[in-house]
Formats: C-alpha cells, structure tokens, sequence
C-alpha cells in the first residue's frame, strides 16, 4: 500500500503482521484492526482477556511547580482531586465551543503529570498546552518512545498478576502504580481501559514493547488470550457509551451537550469554562444520545436522524452492529427535545427513514 | 484463496454462476475478508429489472457498508431467505449459502465480459 510509506509505523508493527493483523491506516499510524475477527476479538474482551497494542497513543510528561495551575486551566475536569497514583477522565476545552481532545490525567507526584491523549490530535494537543504554558512548565513529548498495551477483559489480572508483585487486585479503577513487570522495572501498570471490560493498561519503552507482548501472551495462555485490533476495541467502548474523539465529540462540540457535564467542573476556570456554563444553565439545545435500532439497519456516523416526517433533527456519530447485545446501537446528536430515553426518533439509511428509541447509556 | 474454475467475476468483487439464461450471484471470498464480519445483508430488488453495473442491495458489516452490484442486466427472480437470518453465511460460505440472488438474464452475452477465476484472482491477490 503506498500509504503506508507516509504512515508511523508502532515498534510492535511487524509482529503485527506476522500475527495475522489487518494493517490499516488510522490517526497516522499503520495499525491492525483485526487478527482473527473483530467477533471472536470482542467476546474475547468482554468475557474472557484480550491485549490490544494501543502505542499510538500520545504520552506527554509535564513537571513543574506550576504544572497544577497549567492543568487547571487547560482542562475542564477538577485536577486538584488527584492524588499521587490517580488517573482522572479529562478533556482540553478549546476557546470556540468545541473541545481540543479528550486525555487521561495520571499524577505522579505535585509537581509532575503524565497526560495521554489521541493519536490523531498529538501535535495538535502540544501546541495547544504548549500555548497556555504561560509558568514554565517543563513539557516533554514521550510519544514516539513509549509504548502501551491494553490487557483487558475479567481475567485480564489473572494474566497480570502472573507477571508482576504488585497487588493488582488491590488497585482501584483509574489508579496506577510504577513498578516491576515481566522483569522489567518503571512499568507503568494503570487501572484503566477503553472496553468498560475491566482490565490494565501497561506503559513501556519502545525496546521493550516486543518483549511485554510475548511475554503476555504466553502468560495468558491457559486463559485464552489474543490479539485484539481497533475494530474490536470500537465495539467494546460503544457498548460502554465511551466518546470517541473525532466521533461523539470533536472541535465543534461542547462537554456538556456530550454528557460530559461529570469531567466538567465549574467550580474552577478553564479555557472557555464561562461559555460551557452558560450553556449548562439555560440547558444545551441539542445533546448526545444512544439509540437502539427497531427496524433492521446499521446506523454509521453522518447518517441522518429524522422524526419520521423528514425533518432532521439531528446526526449519527457512531454506530454498529453490538456483537454483545447482537442488536444495531448508535449515538448522535438529537435537538434536547428529542433526548429523553423512550423517545421514537428516525435515522435515515439509503433513503429510508428506520425507527430507533433513546436509550439510557451505556448499552451494557 | 478459493475462487472456483466454473464461475465468473467482475472488479467488483462478486461471483457470477451461469446457468443457462439464469445467474446466481454472491460476493468473492476475498470480498467477505476485506469487509469482515457480515451482520446484515439487504436487498429490496426482488421483482425488479436492473441494468448490469446497477446497485442491487447492499451488504453491512460490523465495521463498513458496501453496495452490491449487478454483474448482468435481467430480473432479479430471487434472494437467498437465507440471510435474513444468518448473514455470516456469506462469510463462512461464499459461494455456497451465501449466495445472494438470482438473475433471469436480458443479456446473457454480458456473461463474456465478466472475469474468468484466474484473471480476478490477478486482481484480488
């Protein structure tokens, strides 16, 4: 493929190919989107473990005495809440309405902070922390270094826990610790996914990337463990109602139309915090929603949301066939009238107007 | 990859069987791999007369939709029921249970320009 000249490639690329991955371009990176099947890899996930090789992620390091302040304005959730070895769910608000990225918060102590964010938004993400870093925080870009595996599913810690002394089952969802795994020491071990399955997800240098991979799959092999690509990991979170940056939200969307009034807090300034406030008060005019699909189709992003009579009143922004709930689910946007779970609203596919209801989120 | 000596293909990835001025039509193996997994396969042309290179349903999968194309102009006379309830058909058994309709031909000569096994198997590679 000639693409592939222009794409980053992750260390563990080859071992991707050589493992059966679909390669496919995604945010710049030449990533497996399937091994055996997107079915198998997502049952494998939510009912047993599955290790998907996330290393597109970016990671930023932040250390500083003025790091709290930087962080407090640039994003819109509370970092004064972390404590050492908490992970916080966060988003960097831009300053026209609409939300630069979405990241996870790790501290590690007061005056530094590990930021991860998504691949597509990397440089963009630097530029824009870059440009509130008014107090000399001192920022180092780790992305191209470091690599990450999501080891996720219920046996994900049975898998782990063969591999490391710390006490996995001790740590809380969204903590991490540092320390020894699969022999090697400074891993990163944090309590955190995308798959609502349960699960970890390990930090690592480039060189050692191929070393964990192996190392993993041959721990988790009495439990059936295997390889995972991006197809998997997108059903996996829309079941869970996650956001997908670039999807569900993206530069034009507020946090709290996205029903992300929870990493919201007003109770401190942000870039832009007067603005989604007002729009938290006078009730936002359109929000984000999930719908089951009553007549049969797949509702895709773009698609249409109608009331039936053809009007639109809204627009699909992630959809798919849910291999858990064997039913078609999608989120979008819908005007607020239009947003109570129980509400008949219509996504238009090849012309026809298909019948769908709200529903609470997540799906399962 | 299988693309059975007795059928005809077109670049657009479906298989062609002809039998007489009747053609039974599904999508490639190769075409099943690069969708994935198959949960939806729609087709409302039953009934209708198309031309050849016409959209005569479309096939979703979990991750992409993809219109089918009609290889040959004529009436579609059938679907394959089949599908309604076991779409991964098409991807466990291409050319058998997951064929996907059948065409009374107009034009049975369109049939020469279709792709002999070895010509699309250059292409599917």
């Amino acid at each position: 493929m000639s693409d592939s000249q222009t794409l980053k490639l992750v260390p563990l690329n080859d071992v991707h190919i050589a493992a059966g991955g679909k390669m496919v371009p995604f945010a710049g990176f030449n990533m497996p989107v399937q091994y055996s099947g997107l079915m198998p890899e997502h049952h494998a996930v939510r009912n047993n473990v599955g290790m998907f090789d996330v290393s597109h992620m970016g990671e930023f390091r932040l250390k500083g005495p003025g790091v709290l302040d930087l962080l407090q304005r640039v994003t819109s959730n509370d970092v004064s809440k972390l404590t050492d070895g908490k992970v916080q769910y966060s988003c960097l608000p831009n300053d026209t309405g609409g939300i630069v990225d979405d990241l996870l918060v790790y501290r590690f102590n007061e005056n530094e902070y590990y930021l991860v964010v998504n691949a597509g938004n990397i440089d963009k993400d630097w530029v824009w922390i870059s440009k509130h870093n008014t107090g000399g925080v001192e920022m180092l870009n780790m992305s191209d270094g470091m690599s990450l595996l999501a080891v996720q599913g219920p046996n994900a810690i049975k898998v782990l826990q063969k591999l490391t002394d710390v006490n996995l089952s001790e740590m809380e969802y969204y903590t991490f610790k540092t320390g020894m795994m699969a022999g090697k020491d400074h891993t990163i071990i944090s309590n955190t996914g995308y798959t609502g399955a349960g699960g970890f997800e390990i930090y690592m240098m480039n060189e050692d990337a191929e070393h964990f991979w192996n190392t993993i799959l041959e721990a988790g092999k009495e439990f059936g463990i295997i390889a995972c690509g991006l197809g998997a990991r997108d059903t996996l979170r829309l079941e869970k109602g996650f956001c997908l940056y670039g999807h569900d939200i993206d530069d034009e969307t507020s946090p709290i139309e996205a029903g992300l009034g929870w990493i919201t807090k007003f109770e401190k300034e942000f870039t832009n915090s007067a603005y989604h406030k007002a729009i938290k008060e006078n009730k936002p005019s359109k929000k984000l929603v999930g719908f089951d699909l009553i007549e049969r189709g797949i509702p895709r992003q773009y698609y249409k949301i109608t009331d039936g009579k053809g009007n639109e009143i809204g627009e699909v922004t992630s959809g798919t066939q849910s291999p858990s709930l064997n039913k078609a689910i999608g989120m979008g946007y819908v005007k607020s009238e239009y947003s109570k779970p129980g509400t008949e609203i219509f996504i238009e596919i090849r012309g026809k107007e298909l019948k769908a209801e709200v529903v609470k989120l997540p799906f399962l | 990859m299988n693309f059975p000596a007795n059928l005809k293909y077109t670049e657009d990835h479906e298989w062609v069987k002809v039998e007489g001025d009747l053609a039974t039509i599904g999508i490639t193996e190769f075409a099943q791999g690069e969708l994935g997994d198959i949960v939806f396969v729609e087709i409302e042309t039953v009934g209708q007369s198309l031309n050849a290179h016409e959209i005569f349903g479309t096939v979703e999968a979990v991750k992409t939709v993809s219109d089918l194309f009609l290889p040959v102009s004529g009436e579609i006379i059938e679907k394959n029921e089949g599908l309604d309830n076991d779409p991964q058909n098409v991807n466990e058994d291409p050319y058998g249970k997951g064929w996907m309709i059948k065409v009374k031909m107009s034009n049975p000569s369109e049939v020469d320009a279709l792709l002999s096994a070895d010509d699309y198997a250059a292409i599917a590679g």
